[in-house]
């Protein structure tokens, strides 16, 4: 295995570990602080994609997900979680170890779906796509299993991490409008989501998830 | 060798035939002291013979007879193989002990007819030793069907107790269930032209399909006596019913001719495997062992809580003999010889350690008349010589080194660290979760006997009288330091009794481990030095050479001086032996954390209760999703077959020749 | 050859015997300074076993011969278990007797003793203490066998020499079911050092207190061993640690030229790593008693995790 491959499946390990560390953390800052860390796994990959291709777009693709998602979208999360004054997502709707198992089983499903399709793709990294997927997966898991809308926000970050990763590693990138789109979007969406918390919180007094489950007479369109 | 051969069958025969005999000699005794000390002594004489005599046999070449006994042109057929033999050694070191111990357990006053369970026990012990001689499947069914009952009636021995009956007659059922089973097993296995022999059987042809039906048949009928899941519900009522020796007897051995039952049909009379029957019983083994080891954390009878931990080994035995057919399947010989080994020390072990631990709860119940953990406490001080050998037991249990449980865990963690080799993706990945859950439950297991030890024998007294408790008489420490002496010896030479079990890999595989095993004396090193090698001689002696010059230099250099006092406790005056943590108490970290594994029915105080009392019952959740549904299916059934009963005799007399008309027209028709 | 090689064991053993305070030392001064105290000292370990040598032994009136062997029986399993981790050079004759599951087996011996000597006075602490420690080893010791597993896996050997072998002078090459075991590792460390977020080795609260409640019932000469011994399994885990995650710099079998590089090497990782552990402490805070076997269960599945990893990304396939 070159060791180009090798540093690719290190950091696809390293992606998984913080898939799981979200998983089990309950943390709303040091979940930002993973999803920033996310984002240096990504840079990082991103550049060897780099080095390995020649390609100079994907050094532009490099410095896109440095600036933002290691910059802007987890100072942005920072600001909120600040200005909500959230600190915990106490009360996991499922125990931490509990989750953690699902997710061990998760992997293992993704690597079986994962196993015929980078058979197909013929590329050497027939792990790293098994490890997108799984913290694709994982994610989603995370995003079910919390209360706090803030966590779902971070879930839904990091499933598009998961996603980019697979788009570098496996494909060794997607052409720079693509990307440039997403990037946009992601962007548009965090945003968006800002916006809706406020309006949640004045709403309900609360970022709880639950109370959406009922919603107050007349106001349902606001929310 | 010379003209008077010595031919070991014959001597193994002679010795079930000498028990039998002690049996019925005990029954025409009167219940006289000396006379039944000399029948059970006599009978340990005759396990140590037979361990003897079955160890020679190991590596010989497999002998078979012929009785002149059984149905006119069926005759009984006796064989003896490297894996009867190992099974033989097992049974006689075991009764060895348990015979000693006995010597001086059923004279002094118990509730039982001695002389009565004098028979059972010695008919018992030869049942035992037939089933494991058999090479018929009718003889193997006789003395099956005969060890299931003789011990049903030991475990009513005191039968005027009603929750005996009833954990008997629980017995009696699932016994007959598996031995069902067997029956059908049987059926399917048998020859081309009908031959019950287990020659025929290997000889036969079978397609896959009656094989893998073959092989589902025996793991459910040996299940039934080995207390695989779900099939484990009477192992934890009969265990505490039976008197201690026969408890030992039935854990210790007989769970084990299950397993000896399950090998000889799955490795020998089935030649070839498959793997989806590794995986299941590596899969089922792992459930087993968890469930058995998360239960047994939780129980509050000391004899509850060992049959439980009795469920918890067997399921590690079956798991790693479903690793080794996994190995098989894939032909890595070595590497199966190296988990069938595991399974097989593991054996041994565990009915050394087992019959060890179940004599002292006996101990501990002659001496104090208790059985529940919640009063029992300090017997350190009044039993030390029980409270030594339990000490002996728990550490060998609890996986610890140098001691024997230790050695088969190691080896097959070691088959487990090897099988990234298999070329299956899909089992490979089944590797980090089967060995996670191998270790959680030997992790647990030391907790178990930790909580085991630490409430019967340390700490102070939970009754007033149990101070005055009555240590272990002189035939009864001679069992238990037997046994002792057995788990010490298996555990610093392993690789002895590696030598030894070798001998039955080879004879069921075809490979044994080899000379990784064989050239050294002091190390284990199952596959290669480089990969992985033990040796507990040098640990022990690393630990005594430290341990004697650290105590020297603290007395030469320092002073000895010591003081008795009141224990401090943070300072707390009033310490009384109440305010020690119970079994309850002690299970109850497990108890919150495997919390969806049990069924909890708790009675809380409330607020205002002028006596507050707080009361916790743990039930196995499978009795209730499993068995009393099956119980109400079969009394439903029963209430339909109630309706032919008129009790008027014309009735039957009409069902009768109902019948004989309706076989008559079948017969016309044919 | 073999008395070279015995020689070697011995000071090696000797060597951890001695500097296990120091380390102890070390990391209580750096917590020390990361409060803004000024610290007792790095020696203090030092004198404080000297002085509870020659304090007399204060015996309860129902403890057994059990609890008088079982100081010595657990200074003799650290003492042992120093002997098999590869500190300074992998030329350990001791080794081949034990390998990591067994090295995992002393542990466990020494830490089932300490609960049993805690039963054994029948006081309300004590058996509190010897739940909750046990509690914390069910978990724990499996994690650490599966972190051990990792190496072995890669190594293709279950003896830490070869692993440590293996790691240091192998080519360059990538493991990332290392970061999983490491990660693992350290949570396994913490809580059976009964560091922080498990346990507190400062309190003596009664009713948050893990190990100290095992030991209330200790003083002397038994109180001393246990304390050193409480050292040397913080070292033994501290090396254990720098063997698996960062070999570079240890002797080869043979080598007597690299031992100097090796104590400065060890040395240096020891004093970081110390450093770290206190940061650790001082950064988090302690976890309620329920909520250990969560941490503990994480620490757990991390390592069967890593173990998945591993099968799927380094596969032989």
């Amino acid at each position: 295995m070159s060791f180009a491959n090798q540093l690719v499946d290190l950091i696809a390990a390293l992606l998984l570990l913080t898939s799981f560390a979200m998983l089990a953390q309950r943390r709303l800052t040091a979940l930002v602080d993973l999803l920033a860390l996310q984002g240096v796994l990504l840079t990082a990959a991103t550049l060897v994609a780099a080095w390995v291709t020649g390609h100079a777009h994907l050094y532009l693709s490099a410095l896109l997900s440095l600036v933002l998602k290691v910059v802007v979208l987890p100072t942005l999360l920072r600001r909120l979680v600040r200005r909500l004054d959230l600190q915990w997502d106490r009360e996991a709707l499922v125990n931490t170890p509990t989750t953690m198992l699902v997710g061990i089983v998760l992997v293992i499903v993704a690597f079986n779906l994962a196993l015929p399709i980078s058979a197909l793709s013929g590329t050497i990294l027939r792990g790293a796509l098994g490890i997108a997927l799984a913290s694709v997966l994982l994610a989603f898991l995370m995003m079910i299993t919390r209360r706090k809308a803030v966590s779902q926000v971070i879930g839904f970050l990091a499933m598009e991490n998961g996603l980019f990763f697979a788009a570098t590693s496996v494909t060794y990138g997607m052409p720079m409008i693509v990307e440039l789109g997403i990037a946009l979007d992601v962007l548009v969406a965090a945003f968006v989501f800002g916006i809706f918390f406020f309006r949640i919180r004045e709403t309900f007094d609360s970022l709880d998830t639950r109370h959406l489950e009922t919603r107050p007479a007349g106001e349902g369109e606001d929310v | 060798m010379s003209f008077v051969s010595f031919s070991p069958l014959p001597c193994a025969l002679g010795i079930a035939v000498y028990w039998i005999a002690l049996g019925i000699l005990g029954l025409t005794q009167r219940a006289d002291r000396e006379a039944g000390r000399i029948l059970y002594a006599a009978g340990a004489a005759g396990g140590l013979l037979l361990a003897v005599t079955a160890a020679w046999a190991l590596g010989d070449a497999p002998t078979a007879i012929q009785l002149p006994l059984g149905l006119p042109g069926l005759p009984f057929h006796l064989r003896l193989d490297s894996l009867s033999a190992f099974f033989l050694v097992l049974l006689g070191l075991a009764v060895t002990g348990i015979s000693l111990f006995s010597t001086g357990y059923f004279i002094s006053g118990s509730t039982t007819n001695d002389r009565v369970t004098c028979l059972h026990y010695h008919f018992f012990l030869a049942a035992m030793v037939f089933v494991l001689l058999a090479d018929d499947a009718y003889m193997f069914m006789v003395a099956w069907e005969s060890m299931a009952l003789v011990s049903y009636f030991l475990v009513t021995s005191d039968h005027r107790f009603a929750e005996i009956r009833s954990a008997g007659f629980l017995y009696l059922v699932v016994a007959h269930v598996g031995a069902m089973a067997i029956l059908l097993c049987f059926g399917v296995l048998h020859g081309p032209d009908g031959g019950y022999t287990f020659e025929a059987m290997r000889n036969a042809d079978r397609t896959p399909f009656w094989a893998t039906t073959a092989f589902l048949l025996a793991l459910v009928g040996f299940g039934a006596k080995a207390g695989f899941l779900p099939l484990h519900a009477w192992l934890p009522e009969a265990h505490p019913a039976a008197p201690s020796p026969v408890s030992a007897l039935m854990s210790g051995v007989m769970l084990k001719t299950a397993i000896y039952g399950l090998l000889r049909i799955g490795f020998d009379l089935l030649p070839i495997q498959y793997a989806s029957w590794g995986v299941i019983a590596l899969a089922l083994g792992l459930v087993t062992m968890l469930y058995g080891v998360l239960f047994a954390a939780v129980q509050t009878d000391m004899k509850r809580l060992l049959a439980y931990s009795s469920i918890e080994n067997i399921g590690l035995v079956l798991a790693a003999i479903g690793l080794a057919i996994v190995f098989r399947v894939h032909a890595m010989p070595a590497l199966a010889a190296l988990a069938l080994c595991a399974a097989l020390f593991h054996c041994l072990n565990h009915a050394l350690f087992k019959s060890l631990l179940f004599l002292a709860t006996g101990a501990v119940m002659h001496a104090t008349s208790q059985r529940s953990l919640g009063r029992l406490g300090g017997l350190i001080h009044p039993m030390p010589w029980v409270a030594g050998a339990a000490l002996v037991g728990t550490l060998a249990i609890a996986g610890l080194p140098p001691l024997n449980g230790f050695v088969s865990e190691w080896l097959l963690l070691q088959a487990f660290l090897l099988s990234p080799e298999l070329p299956d993706p899909y089992l490979r990945m089944l590797v980090p979760v089967a060995t996670a859950a191998l270790v959680l439950a030997a992790a647990v297991a030391a907790y178990v006997m930790v909580k085991f030890y630490g409430v019967v024998f340390l700490g102070q007294p939970r009754e007033p009288s149990l101070r005055y408790a009555h240590d272990a008489d002189v035939w009864q420490r001679a069992g238990l330091l037997f046994l002792v002496a057995c788990c010490v010896l298996a555990g610093l030479f392993p690789v002895t009794v590696l030598n030894g079990i070798d001998h039955v890999a080879t004879g069921l595989l075809g490979r044994g481990m080899g000379d990784a095993v064989g050239r050294q004396w002091l190390h284990v090193t199952p596959v290669s030095a480089e990969r992985a090698s033990y040796s507990p001689l040098l640990v022990l002696a690393g630990i005594l050479g430290v341990v004697s010059a650290v105590f020297l230099y603290v007395r030469v250099r320092y002073h000895m001086r010591t003081r008795r006092a009141p224990p401090w406790d943070c300072g707390f005056p009033a310490q009384t032996s109440r305010m020690q943590d119970t079994a309850e108490g002690f299970g109850q970290p497990i108890k919150q954390i495997f919390e969806p594994f049990f069924r909890i029915e708790r009675e809380m105080p409330s607020p205002f209760d002028g006596a507050p009392r707080y009361r916790a019952r743990t039930e196995d959740k499978l009795w209730y999703v499993l068995y009393l549904p099956l119980v109400r299916f079969v009394e439903r059934i029963a209430g339909w077959v109630a309706r032919l009963q008129h009790g008027r005799i014309q009735w039957y007399l009409v069902y009768s020749f109902a019948t004989l008309l309706a076989l008559l027209v079948l017969i016309r028709f044919q | 050859m073999l008395p070279q090689y015995a020689l070697s064991q011995l000071l090696e053993a000797l060597f951890a015997v001695v500097v296990a305070p120091l380390a102890l030392g070390w990391v209580n001064q750096c917590r020390a300074w990361l409060q803004n105290r000024r610290g007792p000292g790095v020696t203090q370990p030092y004198r404080v076993i000297a002085k509870l040598f020659r304090k007399e032994v204060v015996l309860a009136h129902q403890a057994s011969f059990l609890f008088r062997a079982v100081p010595y029986v657990v200074f003799g399993c650290m003492v042992l278990a120093t002997g098999i981790v590869p500190m300074l050079a992998t030329a350990l004759p001791f080794a081949p007797a034990a390998d990591v599951i067994a090295l995992v087996g002393l542990l466990a011996l020494a830490r089932i003793f300490m609960a049993l000597a805690a039963m054994d006075t029948g006081t309300a602490f004590g058996s509190l203490g010897a739940r909750r420690e046990m509690l914390v080893a069910a978990l724990a010791e499996p994690a650490l066998l599966m972190v051990f597993f990792m190496p072995s896996l890669i190594a293709r050997s279950t003896s830490l020499t070869t692993i440590v072998e293996t790691l240091a002078h192998q080519r360059v090459a990538v493991h990332p079911s290392l970061a999983f075991a490491a990660v693992a590792f350290v949570m396994v460390m913490l809580a059976e050092n009964a560091r922080i977020p498990v346990d507190n080795p400062g309190t003596h609260l009664e009713l948050t207190m893990i190990h100290e409640a095992t030991i209330l019932e200790y003083s002397g000469r038994h109180l001393a061993l246990i304390e050193w011994a409480h050292a040397l399994k913080l070292l033994v885990y501290a090396t254990i640690g720098i063997a698996l995650f960062l070999p570079w710099g240890i002797a080869e079998a043979g080598h007597w030229a690299g031992l100097p590089t090796a104590v400065l090497a060890l040395v240096a990782k020891l004093l970081v790593g110390g450093a770290a552990l206190a940061v650790t402490e001082t950064v988090s805070a302690k976890l309620r008693i329920f909520r250990a076997p969560e941490f503990l269960a994480t620490a757990f599945l991390m390592a069967v995790l890593g173990m998945l990893t591993h099968l799927l990304l380094e596969g032989t396939a």
